[in-house]
Parts: structure tokens; sequence; C-alpha cells
């Protein structure tokens, strides 16, 4: 897919004469060329259209947002979205992002929202813009706006090209100085309503694969991720953490590191012990080497699997959340001509992150400047502000992109351990975690227990649904103190205290279907209080609607089976609250050449090598997605190998296919990896899986092959991309594990052990 | 403190380091090239790859002390992005990734199959980068990347 037109980089560089790398610094440089939007203690106003977009006297138009890119490529199409509605080439978008003195906090980059919501508004802010550009137009070449019409950012009369004026001749390097509409916060923020943007059927830009900006600079070397910033006089900073989650410092013998040359300073504040060295390798070596005595912690985690889900299981939850009760399910239940139950067990998984959190902090004068790779800039500010108990505007957070984010890991914990050596030495640190240390402290995704009751009627169909998750609230999140301000005495005060923590969302929990009679209830347990725990947990790629998937959709499979019905022809007969399910769902079935049939499988060429397809879908915020698993199972051994999974894809509008294939392919692999191989392992004391050969994760010989059928409604604007397809992937897997077998494995990890388990159980009955 | 002398893309350097400093941080703190990443400093995830006299190797795991007199290629070494390596351009027409941290292990370590190798099967090429982690899962498109590096240098035959 090469580009016919002439790349971003090359076009700055021959517009400005400057080499300006899509890169961290590529941006500071940009910024002071156009003078910096509000200076350090900036907090840019929505309602004014510069701090939205500039358009400079070269024709580079700089946007300025808040959301940023976590290596999905989501900059590219936010900059589709911009050149589109203002009418220009691609390549004189330049985004300035995530810097919390530069951009209008839109929300934090999560929860597939980037184009859904910061879409629109940067799309209103571009039509205001382009608004105004077309009034001045109107008057400079004296024609009614109407008669006016753009291309590559020239303003021509429609019946006279020759009488014509750019963009950035209109406003002469100026500032718009113009006011515009904007109400609400956040995600929520409406930015010029009043404007008309373009109709999408008009769309040229959007809707392309424009290979991705950030892409030849990180085959290169060239690209600054958060590992890669460097300021001058910076030092190396490396974290001493205790080894057991809940432990409190009790003392530090400095002597045990007396030896190693190039130690600057080793930070003690409270509970947090940090070593600052002159080189990267030094805190290295002292991090590893200092003698640090910490506390028996004072509570402890549950001691294995099973203790985990018994405790989930007997322990009152915090809050209900009882988001459907239709009809009357126990009187339903008491009708039907047969009942089923099942439960399922969802483990605690890690992000996994291949580089491990960075982050460089300059903290001088009472002054912060912080480089992270943080999902959202304007959270850690307020993190860093109370950690280092400085007002909020004396705190600066830049984004650099670190390593891939799939929800959020500890680019905030790693910005609060830079700033709080930083201060200590009164110097730049660079501090990035260690591997163990990304294992071991990341926020998990929580570990779900999960039963579906139904009843169905003389047909098979189902006309009672119950359906309960037990699961732990983010015990990362707003207003908990990140690891070094619980460290250093920082005390929980946000709204989801006193509680416990946040809940987040429902779905996947059959709410995709509109049965007569549905009872859902995801009940929120107390997990460890103390935020100093190895199981934190927050955030991981569509949070909870992935486990629950798992169990609601193997569990409509089991019905289906019960009834003798194929498993996709049980879904589309079940009714839907959505019919756009249908399409999709027949399109990956159409493509995957799904044959009509019950489950399990009537017979297999080779007994030892079962084969097996099964289908899932799913619905996250509009998001549908379809998926079909085809396995191998080997049934001496247990072990399952995915051979192919077909996606069909409905996010409403499509900005960028290739760019959405991409993360379907990661989506469908992440997902692949999850249901096979991956399981957090503990103890009382905390994890014990602290690196890849015992946290395993897919490797190449693993992939299976990757079908996708993408399905584009322009009318339905952007629904989000970045975590809709993982969702069907482990109950698409565990069905066809079924289909192959017979055997049902209603635990994720699908381990060999696991299977094997199963499949002798399925013998010994038979 | 030990005075080391390497060759690094094609250059001398000499330099005095702690002989225990892994590679990978001479490379990046030393001589700024940040195509090395650090990843897991275990070798189990293959983002520190460099190429050494034909062979690649984990640099977060080797001590430089080891390094006197050899002759390293990072990532910079292979092209730029004005003049991009065929490994390079092939990941680049491919789309070969999504945050690109595991980029550089990737194309090292698949510069090095080719290297051996003119012409991988789709096999050969997966076993070759089997140890190497990419968690965004851009498995599928990295080895299409290093299938067409293949074809395009054996058509021009360009090293």
């Amino acid at each position: 897919m090469a580009s016919a037109t002439i790349s971003r980089r090359d076009f700055v560089k021959n517009a400005t004469g400057l080499v300006i790398g899509f890169s961290l610094f590529g941006q500071q440089l940009r910024a002071a060329e156009l003078g910096e939007q509000s200076g350090f203690n900036g907090s840019p106003l929505p309602t004014q259209l510069d701090s939205w977009l500039v358009i400079g006297s070269d024709g580079i138009i700089t946007v300025f947002t808040s959301k940023v890119d976590l290596g999905t490529g989501v900059l590219t199409a936010l900059s589709q979205v911009m050149a589109e509605e203002l009418d220009v080439s691609f390549e004189r978008i330049h985004m300035i992002t995530g810097d919390t003195s530069q951009t209008i906090d839109q929300s934090q980059t999560s929860g597939s929202r980037t184009l859904h919501k910061a879409g629109p508004q940067l799309r209103q802010a571009a039509a205001a813009g382009k608004h105004e550009l077309l009034k001045l137009a109107a008057v400079r070449l004296d024609v009614p706006a109407e008669k006016l019409a753009v291309d590559d950012g020239v303003v021509s009369v429609v019946d006279n090209p020759s009488t014509n004026i750019s963009y950035w001749k209109l406003l002469g390097g100026k500032r718009f100085d113009v006011a515009i509409t904007a109400t609400g916060t956040a995600a929520e923020m409406k930015v010029a309503p009043e404007i008309s943007p373009k109709n999408a059927k008009d769309y040229k830009i959007v809707g392309a694969s424009i290979p991705r900006i950030d892409l030849p600079a990180k085959f290169t070397g060239e690209f600054t991720y958060s590992q890669d910033v460097r300021i001058p006089g910076m030092l190396h900073g490396r974290v001493v953490r205790p080894e057991h989650s809940l432990a409190r410092l009790v003392s530090v013998d400095e002597n045990s590191i007396k030896d190693i040359p190039g130690i600057v300073k080793i930070v003690k504040e409270e509970h947090f012990v940090g070593i600052v060295a002159a080189t990267e390798w030094s805190a290295i070596r002292a991090s590893q080497a200092l003698k640090a005595a910490w506390s028996e912690p004072e509570a402890k985690l549950p001691a294995s699997r099973d203790d985990l889900y018994s405790y989930l299981k007997e322990t009152k939850p915090f809050k209900e959340q009882l988001v459907a009760n239709r009809g009357d399910f126990d009187a339903a239940l008491s009708r039907s001509s047969r009942v089923f139950e099942a439960t399922y067990h969802w483990p605690f998984h890690m992000h996994g992150m291949i580089g491990p959190s960075c982050a460089v902090a300059d903290v001088r004068d009472g002054k912060a400047t912080v480089w992270a790779g943080s999902q959202g800039t304007h959270r850690t500010r307020k993190a860093v502000a109370d950690l280092l108990r400085l007002p909020e505007n004396n705190v600066r957070i830049i984004y650099a992109e670190g390593s891939g984010c799939y929800g959020r890991l500890c680019a905030d914990d790693v910005a609060e351990d830079a700033a709080l050596m930083s201060r200590a030495v009164n110097k730049p640190v660079r501090v990035q975690w260690m591997r163990h240390e990304e294992h071991a402290w990341e926020p998990k995704g929580s570990a779900q227990l999960m039963t579906a009751r139904a009843g169905v009627d003389p047909r098979g169909n189902i006309t009672a649904w119950d359906f309960m998750d037990r699961y732990f609230p983010y015990t990362a999140g707003p207003g908990i103190p990140l690891l070094a301000s619980t460290q250093t005495g920082l005390k929980p005060n946000g709204p989801g205290f006193p509680g416990n923590g946040y809940e987040y969302g429902t779905t996947g929990s059959g709410d995709l279907y509109a049965f007569e009679n549905q009872r859902i209830n995801c009940p929120v347990i107390p997990w460890i209080q103390n935020a100093m725990s190895h199981l934190r947990t927050c955030n991981l790629r569509a949070p909870g609607a992935v486990g629950r998937t798992f169990a609601s959709e193997s569990f409509i499979d089991e019905v289906a089976f019960h009834a003798g019905v194929d498993p996709v022809q049980f879904r589309l007969r079940s009714p839907r609250n959505q019919q756009r399910t249908s399409e999709v769902l027949l399109a990956a079935a159409k493509q995957a050449g799904w044959v009509e049939r019950p489950s399990p499988a009537p017979a297999q060429t080779n007994p030892d090598k079962c084969v097996g397809r099964g289908a899932a879908m799913s619905d996250r915020d509009g998001a549908i997605v379809a998926a079909v698993a085809e396995v191998e199972v080997e049934k001496s051994t247990g072990k399952v190998t995915v051979t192919r999974v077909t996606v069909a894809h409905d996010c409403g509008l499509i900005a960028n296919p290739d760019g959405l294939k991409n993360q379907i392919e990661g989506n469908v692999v992440q997902g692949v990896s999850r249901s096979l191989l991956e399981e957090v392992q503990f103890d009382e004391n905390g994890v014990t899986n602290m690196d890849w050969s015992s946290y395993k994760t897919i490797r190449f010989e693993d992939i299976p092959e990757i079908d996708i059928v993408l399905i584009d409604r322009p009318e339905l604007g952007f629904l989000g991309a970045g975590e809709a397809s993982i969702i069907p992937v482990p109950s698409a897997i565990a069905n066809a594990v079924f289909d192959a077998t017979g055997a049902r494995v209603r635990d994720i990890p699908l381990t060999p052990e696991r299977v094997l388990r199963a499949l002798q159980k399925l013998e010994s009955r038979t | 403190m030990s005075r080391i002398s390497l060759t690094v893309n094609g250059k001398a350097r000499t330099i005095d380091v702690d002989p225990s400093t892994p590679l990978l941080y001479v490379l990046r703190n030393e001589f700024r090239l940040n195509g090395p990443k650090f990843g897991c400093g275990m070798s189990q995830c293959g983002a520190c790859t460099v190429l050494s006299e034909g062979r690649s190797i984990r640099s977060c795991s080797v001590p430089v002390s080891s390094m006197e007199k050899r002759s390293i290629i990072t990532l910079e070494g292979l092209g730029n992005s004005a003049h991009p390596g065929f490994l390079q351009n092939a990941f680049v027409e491919e789309q070969a990734a999504q945050c690109g941290y595991c980029a550089n292990g990737m194309i090292m370590t698949a510069q090095a199959l080719l290297d051996r190798n003119a012409n991988p099967s789709v096999a050969e090429i997966k076993q070759a980068l089997n140890a190497n982690l990419c968690r965004c899962g851009t498995h599928v498109r990295i080895v299409r990347a290093v299938k067409r590096a293949a074809m395009e240098r054996n058509k021009t035959g360009r090293a």
C-alpha cells in the first residue's frame, strides 16, 4: 500500500526548510515557531477557535488535541478528519497532542472513544475554522461565501477559479481570534454545534487507507518514544519497590551500594525508595543491590485461584448493577421446559506492553515538567501535582508515546516516580521500570466470576435469561493515589471512595439480546483497599466485556446445543436489540464458509486432531462485531490451535480501512493469546509470573490466519474500533473447541490441561 | 571503568565505561542510538536486537566488554527515513506495526535471516521471529513485510 503522495515528513521539510520529524521534539519545535499557545501555565479555552487549530503562513495547519496516539494510528485518522473538513491535503495537518499546557482536555484516550467522541469535536472545530475562512475570503474576493469553493486550502470563486486566495494568505500568519461555542466538558464537550459539517457521502480523505504518519520514523530509530526522551543534564533513576504487595518500608542499608560508582542519591520519602545515578546501568545495579527491609503485608491476597473465586463468590458486593430487569425472570423460569445453568471463570490478565513504563521529569523551582506516555496527561497532571503538593498550574505533562497501550499501564506511576526523584536531586531524571516491575505492578485486568441461567420454551428458544458477573472495581483510578503517592502517604479521596473503586460497565452480559424475561446484574466486589498491590485492577481493552462475552456467548452455544440448532441460526432467531447484528453475523459466517448444522461436528477425519468452528458476537457502544474461530484440538494432549479467525466488523463510519484492519488483526491476535495462554499467577503475597517465560503470550508460530469483512456505515458516524473486535474472540474459540470435541471448557485460558480434563470428563460420562 | 573500542554502524568508537554495562545502554545512552529498545533485560522479547558479524544478538544481555573490537549494526545502520533499507521500506509498505516498539527487533532479526537465507518461506520467517514478542498483534503484517523485503531485495540485488 504505497503512498503516491509525498510523505508529510518531506512536506514539512520542504515547506519550512527544517526537518520536523513526527516526534516529541518536532512538536515542541513547531510549537515554539508558532509561539506557545498559552505558556507553561496554560489552559487553552475551548471557546477560542485558536485553541483547536492554527494556520501557519507556511500552509501547515497545526491541530491541538489532548487525545494521543497509543500506537493505534488514531492520529493519522484524526488528521484525516481535519484535512477532510478543512478541504486541505492530508500532508498539511500537524498534530500537537497531550500537552497539558497546549491542549484542551477532551478526556483521556481510552474506551475506543477517540474517533467516536473527539472525532466530532475536532471535526466541528475544523468546520468552524473553514466557516471563518470562507467569511474572510468572501470579503477579500468580494463574492458571497456560497460562491466559493476550496481546493487544498485555496479558496476560489466557483465560476472564476483564477480569482482565489489561500487560507494562509487570508490569515497572514495571524491567529483567528474568534470565539466559538463549546459547552460541556471532556468527552461530552459539544464544539460549534451550530456549524454544519460536510456530508459524509462527500468524504474523500476520510475513508482512504492513508499510510500511518508515525511509522516510517518508527522503523529507523528516528521516532522519539517516551523511552527515548533525553534532556540536558538528565540523570537516571530506578525505583526500589517491595517484593510483596501491601508492604511498608522498615529500613534501608545505604552501605549495601557503596561500591557502585556514580550514585547521586538514594531518595527516601516515607515508604518510597529510589536511586538516582549518573548512568542508567549504575541506577539498575544499585536498585538490584540495595538492601531494603519491608514489613510483612498487613493483609494477604487470596492464596490461589480457587481462593480467589471463593472470595469473589462469597464477598458482599459494595454495589449492585441491576442493569436489566425485564419481565419476571423467576416466574418465567418456573414455566420453562428446561433450565440451564453454567459458571464461567475469567482470570486476571496483564496488559503486558513490550516496553516497560518510562518518564522523564524535570522538577525545579516549584515547577514540574514531565514527559510520559500517559493515556490522559491531564489526569497525570493532577496526580503529579498532588504528589508534589504543587498547584496544577505549575505542572506540565507532555505526552511522549510509549510502547503499545491496551488500557491503563504504569505511565502515570512512572511519571510520579520520576517527579519525586527529580525533585530530590533538583535535576531532570529519567526513570524506566524493569520488566519484573512492570509485570508485578501494572494494574491488571480484573478476574471475573460469571453465572448464567436460562429457561427455554419447548422449541428450545430462550424465554428467561439471568446473568451475573461478580468483578473487582478499578482500584487504580481517579482519586486513588498511584504507587509513589501511596508510598508517600496520600489517601484515596476520589468519588470511588468510600466504596473501594470504580465500576466499569456491564456490556457483554447477554444484553445483545432482548429476551422476554431478562435479568442482568454485575455486582462489584470490594478488593484489597490499599493501592500498593500487585493485583491492582484497571481498564484492560474492552474491560469486563471480553470476560462477560466469553461467558454469555459460550452459554448461548450451550443452549443452542441442547436445542439441536445451528449456533448462528440460534442467534439469528433470538430477539436482539440491534438489527445490524444479523448482517454482521451473516457476513462473518459467509466469509468463513460456515456450514449450517448443530454443534458438535458429527465426524472427524483425524480422531486425534479434531477440527471445529465457533461463532460469537458483540456490541460495544454500537460497534458490532461477529467472529468465527476455527480450531484444531489435539485430543491426546488437549492442545488447542486456532487456525483461522474471520471477523465481520461494523463500527459505523470507517476513517481508514487499512488502519482499521490493523486494529482488528491486533485485537484477534491478543484475543487468541488471552484465550489460550494468559493468566496472572499469584500467591498470598503477590504476582509470581514476573517475566515472559512465566507469563506467556502468543508467538509467530501460533498466529492464525485472519480474514476480515469491513462493513462501512457512514450514516452512523464513528463508533470506535480500538477494542470492539477482541470481545467475541474467546467465546468463538471456546465454542469451536466444543464443536471439535463436544467438551465445554468454561475457564480461561483454555490450557491443554483444562481441555484434557474436560475431554476426560466427557469420556467418563459416555 | 574500562576503555572499550568497537565499531558501530561502520564508525570506530571508543568509550570509557563500566565493563559490565550491557551493550544496549552503551548504544542508547553513549551513542544516542534509539533503535534498540529495552524490553525485558533477559533476552526474552527481542526488542533490543542488534547485529554483530552477521548474527542477531540481544544487546540487553551482552556486556559491552565482550564486544571489544567487534562490529555492530543497529537499526540506524540499515537506513533512515530519507533512505530506508529494504526491510524498513517493506515494513512501511505493509504498515507492519502498531506501536512499533518491537519493530527494531523484528527488522534486525529479519535482516539476519535474509542475510543467511535470501528467499525464506513463511514457515522459516515465523520460525526465525518466534522468539521476538509483539504485543499489539501485528505478526501477520510483519511476516508479509519480511516476505516482501526478500522479494524486493532479490529483484534489485541490493544489500
